[in-house]
């Protein structure tokens, strides 16, 4: 998922530069907020939405039960349709597999919709490495593309720029005016470009939203209708997937397009929803089928039931941390909740920092459409973590000494009068500084002259 | 009526006993006779969401053995209540006391309302509140709809502070953004804790309040520190001590 070695920032490390920016991180929050706010609105014209959310779990928790099944039911289904269907074991068979599909048919020229799997797997760089131009084409990641850097949402991925860095950037690499920064004409320029790229095209590449078993299509949704533009031309398609992605039946969508992008975006459905059944005629449609993972965080609870996940991104827009520390302070291609607990099932070491990049608010798990209990999940990964010795082990031992404390009202009481008279009598400077990461932003409170155990004894007497 | 166990959270009893005394004297006003365990101590639940379950583990034990004899727990926290219903069965699995007391532990207002069937607190508070909606009495104890399901609306904290004489109850633009308090995350996430707050301090002075209340001391004593060190001007009280007319 990201570089050997995970990313060099703890979370906090990450998330404390980015908050530094106040105004900036400001503007961010208010952005997902928005999108929050949209998807609230959206979500209260359904007067079945957590009928539905209820439903979409249950249909997850189910296909999950039978994974291989529904898979070997969509891959027999997808290949009388006329599909070619490929298993990859890991990210590196997946680009194997690509690589090789284009190599075979001669491709230099691939155009890419939205996939959050081909970011898992590091797939860009491996074909660039071997002289195939790669151009993401869903506006976002082109954006991001240009810069040189991974999205910083699933759905958003631009979220973290400015439309006068847009400008900018796109007078740097398309020519366009400098100083624009009008969206409108922004997206104009860019649909231009990426015109180009579509006609040039040798083969598209598609993520994929929902494998439906009984039918055997794939089903890609998108706002700018990419995905169809960059398969409508070329003659190879390629679509990858997770193996995470199958629904058993047709019907099952009924659930799931409803929920994803009002979840998402607001929207009651996205723009463009294509049913690829098969290769269009004269054309070829591989399905690359991804594990890298999977099917071992299928074994371990609590945490398969993130596998449930639709990536719909709306606990990134309503993570109030998330918010305030950007997509990147994650250091993983699925940042905030959902990839907080995705991240450490692959490598615990790398990424120990992000089940504590929270508060366990909560209202991830409650704006989750399929359910996920993401809250308690970030809070199982961190005793996980604590038992595996991937903390920090003065942390435990201060926590350790402060149970112990807390353990006997006694010891509570001394310690309790000392920090009262401590409160008191020494200058607030050097509480502050005493009280560490708490003292930097706040004030420590104004100490009461007694305990209400004290006072209670005074009011009570000894029981 | 049944005798209530108070149970004063650790830092409360040291740092915030007005909290504690307002809520003995919330709870005798409605009848209850009420009782303060000496032996209580710390619910263990700072140690239990770092992780550190070995640390709090010995702290959960020692909870149901002291309020297990009780017919009803009472505590002025909804994360303390939080910890011992939906973490303890993970942390002290199969202790003879632990159905019993998830089943008779309650948040403040939460008993209020739900078993002593308050709708209405006699008092007077006239002064204008925001209520600070704190998370894990919020989407954990479900004292509230939340913002975020699509189920009937409903707030058991609200109801019972709009019913107290002169209260002007005003809501900021986000009805249940977390405050960024957290636990250990306020040391250990320092700037994002601090920018959280400060956003729900100005969220609440937006919508013009002079109070903000809430059923937590730890989501207060954050947000009081915040505004005190970057000079916002408002007031920090629990919900107990409006509720009992305290600071009116």
């Amino acid at each position: 998922m990201s570089a050997p070695g995970g990313p060099a920032r703890t979370h906090a490390e990450a998330a404390a530069l980015f908050a530094a920016d106040e105004p900036r991180a400001h503007w961010h929050d208010q952005a997902l907020w928005f999108v929050r706010v949209k998807r609230d609105r959206a979500a209260a014209q359904l007067p079945a939405w957590e009928a539905l959310r209820t439903a979409a779990e249950a249909i997850k928790q189910h296909t999950l039960s039978d994974l291989a099944t529904h898979l070997e039911t969509f891959e027999r289904n997808a290949t009388r349709a006329g599909a070619v269907v490929h298993w990859a074991r890991d990210a590196e068979e997946h680009n194997r597999i690509v690589h090789q599909l284009l190599a075979e048919r001669g491709v230099t020229r691939l155009v890419k919709s939205k996939s959050m799997l081909t970011e898992e797997c590091g797939l860009n760089p491996y074909l660039e490495a071997r002289g195939v131009e790669v151009v993401d084409t869903d506006l976002g990641e082109r954006i991001v593309q240009f810069r040189g850097e991974p999205p910083s949402h699933i759905v958003l991925p631009a979220i973290h720029i400015k439309k006068e860095e847009i400008g900018e950037l796109f007078h740097e690499k398309l020519g366009t005016a400098a100083g624009l920064s009008d969206p409108a004409v922004l997206t104009e320029a860019a649909r231009g470009h990426l015109r180009s790229k579509f006609l040039a095209a040798q083969a598209g590449l598609t993520g994929v939203n929902f494998a439906v078993a009984d039918t055997g299509a794939v089903v890609v949704c998108t706002n700018e209708g990419n995905a169809d533009m960059g398969t409508a031309l070329p003659p190879l398609h390629i679509a990858c997937m997770g193996l995470e992605k199958v629904v058993p039946r047709a019907e099952d969508l009924g659930v799931f397009l409803r929920l994803l992008a009002r979840s998402a975006t607001g929207q009651p459905v996205t723009t463009y929803t294509t049913h690829f059944t098969g290769p269009r005629p004269g054309g070829e449609l591989h399905v690359v089928l991804v594990d890298n993972g999977r099917s071992a965080l299928l074994g371990r609870e609590p945490y398969r039931r993130a596998l449930q996940c639709i990536r719909c991104g709306a606990c990134m827009n309503t993570c109030p941390v998330f918010r305030r520390s950007g997509g990147h302070s994650y250091g993983v291609p699925v940042p905030g909740p959902i990839g907080s607990v995705l991240a450490p099932t692959r490598s615990a070491a790398a990424h120990a920092s992000l089940p504590f990049a929270s508060t366990l608010c909560g209202s991830c798990a409650d704006v989750c459409p399929v359910r996920i209990d993401l809250h308690h999940q970030l809070l199982a990964w961190r005793r996980d973590l604590v038992a595996g010795g991937f903390t920090s082990s003065t942390k435990s031992r201060v926590l350790g000494l402060a149970a112990w404390v807390l353990r006997s009202p006694g010891r509570t009481q001394w310690v309790g009068r000392l920090a009262r008279l401590a409160l008191r009598l020494l200058p607030a400077a050097w509480m502050a500084r005493l009280s560490g990461g708490w003292g930097a932003h706040r004030e420590l409170p104004v100490p009461p002259p007694e305990s209400f155990r004290d006072r209670y004894r005074r009011t009570h007497g000894r029981p | 009526m049944p005798t209530v166990a108070l149970f004063v959270p650790c830092y409360v009893d040291q740092l915030f006993p007005q909290v504690a005394v307002a809520t003995l004297r919330l709870l005798e006003r409605h009848g209850c006779t009420v009782a303060f365990p000496e032996a209580q101590a710390c619910c263990g639940q700072p140690m239990a969401n770092a992780g550190e379950a070995e640390a709090a583990r010995p702290l959960c034990a020692h909870f149901l053995e002291v309020f297990g004899r009780y017919d009803h727990v009472v505590a002025p926290s909804g994360s303390c209540v939080g910890m011992v219903r939906d973490q303890f069965p993970d942390l002290v699995p199969g202790h003879p006391m632990l159905e019993k007391v998830r089943a008779s532990t309650f948040e403040l207002c939460e008993y209020l309302h739900d078993v002593l069937g308050v709708r209405a607190v006699q008092g007077r508070y006239p002064r204008t509140v925001g209520l600070h909606r704190s998370c894990h009495g919020l989407r954990g104890l479900r004292l509230g709809s939340g913002s975020e399901r699509m189920v009937a609306p409903f707030d058991k904290v609200k109801t019972l502070l709009g019913s107290l004489e002169g209260i002007r109850l005003v809501e900021s633009s986000r009805a249940d953004e977390c405050c960024g308090f957290g636990g250990t995350f306020a040391a250990t996430e320092a700037a994002v804790s601090g920018l959280m707050g400060r956003d729900r301090l100005d969220d609440h002075l937006q919508a013009g309040a002079e109070v903000i209340t809430g059923v937590d001391v730890s989501c207060l004593m954050h947000l009081d520190g915040l505004a005190r060190r970057t000079g916002r001007k408002v007031e920090l009280r629990h919900v107990a001590e409006l509720l009992a007319g305290e600071g009116a």
